[in-house]
């Protein structure tokens, strides 16, 4: 392994690991630099504001805005308790390697990575059908909690974890019980971990399809009301495509899907960098 | 009260694990309810046969297991390379600024809504093939281009972080100190191995997003339910075998539908289980 | 005898997992001086500092055995967070919250119930007095704690003990990181303090100690070898073992 050639071949490795490394940032760039482009003009005060007409092949995409927003906000607003707590209950009640944490982490892991296809399956028979809910903000709000509840469980126990245990223990012998501990120390230490989490979670919701389609239906009216079914932006965006209704606004669509994503993300990582830096 | 608040903290928490958890049960059980009552009614020799025509009462979803076998494979085969090198780059070649543009990237392709990777597959990925190779572009090549893509972040985050758990100082001792070897030859013969276990998971992970990949590939596959004789050919999956038509499904068919999904489940928890043996084995 | 000892320790017996890190330990301590205990690493003073406060309750590996009197109270008798604010503790290394300076010497007044502002001015400040810090720190009690020196950490660490109005004060190596500025400076608020409170310290060396102590007992491998007065102790040790640790021959 160390003849002549070896140089040669180590050279030419090296130069295929660096393009692979290269080509996958060209693609990102390539995919979204298509969307962006012919997305882009677009987008105007109208298109954002107005209520889509004869199918989403003129006026804007109002509804759909509003319908991804009050689908996000159930999901956000049901899950983060859960998985908040769920977190809380696998880093501050249980021992580490104990049968119970042991089964909420499979579990917890295991939804993590059902097909999202697979949600909608399971909302559209137990929140749409057997809990008589409809195609509705409210079934489809509940059917993408479930599915960013792993996001959130997983994030912020690392985020819980990564509390210093002196912290705690100064809690303690401040004379603070358990819940104030956790109340007053550990849950504002660990904020921006946590709050990161959730707002990666609601990039999901923004983005998902296939569980929303399923279950908040494809209505393209001005949603009123949870109960009334609704079309999220994605979902609007895959009738335009799929049925080539209006290419034109299926690519404003999706620009204006990639921003948001863009945005969130940008959030999430200012958090988290400014939770390191806090940390040192 | 301060009382109170303690005694029920603890009581709260509990409560919201458990109904937390209980909902991979409440799935289990609605999904499997659902779809079974078919797979009984109509036999496994039926549901396991090669023809899915509902309107006539036949419920083979074959062709559709081969659909989401061959898909996923080429998706493997075009994603875990690049995505392993990737990774290796990101752990062991990438410059500090280079990773700080890598790293947001990387999250930003996990980001993209899967139903826009499919739109750039149906006007980008398909055309070309289509142009270059022949074939109506809708095709197994697609949409594993499109799922090899997909599943690079998986692949990258998870391999790289099993990487960088493996301690510098192991790498420096037993490669290049002790035995002379080049920066590669470190790599191939220690940095792989000790993260052998984190990188299989990563794989495995990866595969499972593929499988379970619905809205991007109904754009690029062509969906027809027909035995594929070559990577050109169309084909239709597990997953987009519900998608397309779970919008119109009745009675029996929608069932069927159902039953699909507990075979994708299964599926996916059986990689699911391996991969957290795995990783767990690892701790 | 309850009313001469602010604290006795009678057969105590700590094991972490199945090993005994402290055996049959017996000692009264006094109120209102500075005792220190000292020995080398992993003697057990750790141990000792923490079962008295009961934090040893936080490790399940741990148990303790035997009577803690604190009063003449078993300390098992009392509340555990009454016991915690009536034993304060300081770390061996600086912790401040990572919140503001304010927020810190107010977290354990805040655990009892204080939410008067004004209580609580008046609290943080004597507490940040009595601990030296005030004149440091009163133009910037609202900017985070993590930005003081660590000299200045520590000193906030004893003034948020002090702002539990404690009867005990234990410091567990509280100027092992520190510069010699700032250990006088703590040391110098310590005896100024031993009017108000009992203190238990294990000193970072025989030098502190015998700067700081009234009383000093000294522990070896999880055994109390001997203890008696400062002067009694550094002068004319009994025992062969304690002489050769404060000449230097180990440890």
């Amino acid at each position: 392994m160390m003849k002549g050639s070896s140089r040669v071949t180590e050279n030419i490795i090296k130069t295929l690991i660096w393009a692979a490394a290269l080509s996958v940032l060209t693609v990102l760039v390539v995919i979204i630099a298509y969307i962006l482009i012919r997305g882009l003009p677009v987008i105007s005060w109208q298109f954002l504001t107005e209520i889509p007409r004869n199918m989403g092949r003129s006026g804007g995409i109002s509804s759909t805005i509003v319908g991804t927003l009050m689908v996000t906000l159930v999901a956000i607003v049901i899950a983060t308790p859960f998985g908040i707590g769920t977190a809380f209950y696998l880093a501050e009640y249980t021992r580490r390697d104990s049968m119970v944490t042991r089964v909420i982490r499979f579990s917890a892991e295991s939804l993590a990575g059902i097909p999202s296809i697979v949600y909608g399956l399971f909302g559209f028979i137990f929140f749409v059908k057997y809990l008589g809910m409809g195609w509705s903000v409210l079934s489809g709000g509940l059917t993408l909690a479930i599915m960013i509840l792993p996001t959130i469980i997983r994030t912020s126990e690392e985020a819980i974890l990564a509390v210093p245990n002196l912290y705690r223990e100064v809690s303690y012998s401040l004379g603070g019980t358990k819940w104030q501990t956790i109340v007053k120390t550990v849950l504002p230490s660990a904020i921006r971990g946590i709050a990161n989490g959730v707002i990666l979670s609601v990039g999901r919701c923004v983005a998902e399809t296939a569980a929303v389609v399923l279950t908040a239906g494809s209505a393209l009216r001005m949603t009123t009301s949870l109960t009334s079914p609704t079309r999220t932006m994605a979902v609007h965006f895959y009738i335009l495509a799929s049925e080539a209704i209006s290419f034109e606004n299926a690519y404003g669509t999706a620009a204006l899907l990639i921003i948001l994503i863009f945005l969130i993300n940008v959030v999430a990582n200012t958090l988290i960098n400014r939770f390191i830096a806090k940390g040192r | 009260m301060k009382k109170f608040n303690e005694k029920l903290s603890g009581r709260v928490f509990f409560i919201l694990a458990l109904s937390s958890i209980s909902m991979l049960a409440l799935i289990t059980v609605f999904i499997i309810s659902r779809g079974v009552p078919l797979i009984a009614n109509v036999g496994l020799k039926n549901f396991f046969g090669m023809t899915w025509a509902p309107s006539r009462g036949l419920f083979g979803i074959t062709p559709m297991i081969i659909g989401s076998v061959s898909v996923t494979l080429g998706a493997a085969i075009i994603g875990i390379p690049i995505g392993l090198c990737c990774s290796i780059f990101l752990a062991e070649f990438a410059p500090v600024r280079m990773r700080e543009i890598f790293r947001p990237a990387i999250q930003l392709l996990a980001g993209i809504p899967s139903v826009v990777y499919g739109f750039w597959g149906l006007l980008f990925v398909v055309p070309f093939i289509r142009n270059y190779l022949g074939g109506a572009g809708l095709s197994i090549l697609a949409g594993s281009i499109i799922l090899g893509i997909m599943i690079l972040p998986t692949i990258i985050s998870i391999s790289e972080a099993s990487i960088l758990a493996i301690p510098k100082q192991y790498l420096y001792k037993e490669g290049a100190l002790a035995l002379g070897l080049t920066q590669l030859q470190t790599i191939r013969f220690v940095l792989l191995p000790a993260a052998k276990s984190g990188i299989v998971s990563a794989v495995i992970l990866g595969i499972g997003r593929a499988i379970g990949e619905t809205m991007a590939v109904i754009m690029v596959l062509g969906n027809s339910v027909a035995l594929p004789t070559s990577v050109l050919d169309p084909v239709r999956t597990l997953t987009t075998n519900i998608g397309i038509e779970m919008g119109y499904a009745k009675d029996e068919h929608q069932q069927a539908l159902f039953a699909t999904g507990i075979v994708l489940f299964i599926i996916i928890m059986i990689l699911n289980s391996t991969a957290q043996y795995l990783t767990r084995r690892k701790r | 005898m309850a009313g001469q000892h602010k604290i006795s320790v009678r057969d105590m017996n700590v094991w972490f997992s199945d090993k005994q890190v402290i055996h049959s330990l017996n000692i009264d301590i006094p109120s209102n001086e500075i005792i220190s205990v000292l020995g080398p690493a992993n003697s057990g003073i750790t141990t000792l500092l923490r079962s008295l406060n009961r934090l040893s309750d936080l490790n399940p590996a741990m148990r303790v055995e035997g009577e803690i009197l604190l009063d003449g109270n078993n300390i098992r008798d009392v509340s555990v967070t009454e016991l915690r604010r009536k034993v304060g503790m300081v770390f061996d290394v600086p912790t401040p919250l990572p919140i503001s300076i304010f927020d810190n010497i107010a977290y354990g007044p805040r655990l009892s119930g204080t939410k008067n502002m004004k209580n609580l001015t008046g609290i943080v400040e004597q507490s940040l007095r009595e601990a030296a810090l005030w004149d440091d720190v009163k133009d910037r009690l609202y900017t985070p704690a993590m930005s003081l020196s660590g000299g200045q950490q520590q000193r906030l660490c004893i003034a948020r003990v002090l702002a539990l109005k404690p009867e005990v004060i234990l410091l567990d190596r509280p100027c092992s990181g520190l510069d010699p500025l700032s250990t006088a400076k703590i040391e110098e608020s310590l005896k100024n303090l031993k009017a108000q409170f009992t203190i238990i310290i294990a000193p970072h060396n025989v030098q502190q100690a015998s700067r700081v102590s009234d009383h000093i007992a000294f522990m070896l491998m999880g055994h109390l070898v001997e203890h008696g007065t400062a002067e009694k102790i550094l002068t004319n040790p009994k025992d062969q073992r304690t002489n050769d640790y404060l000449t230097g021959r180990f440890g």
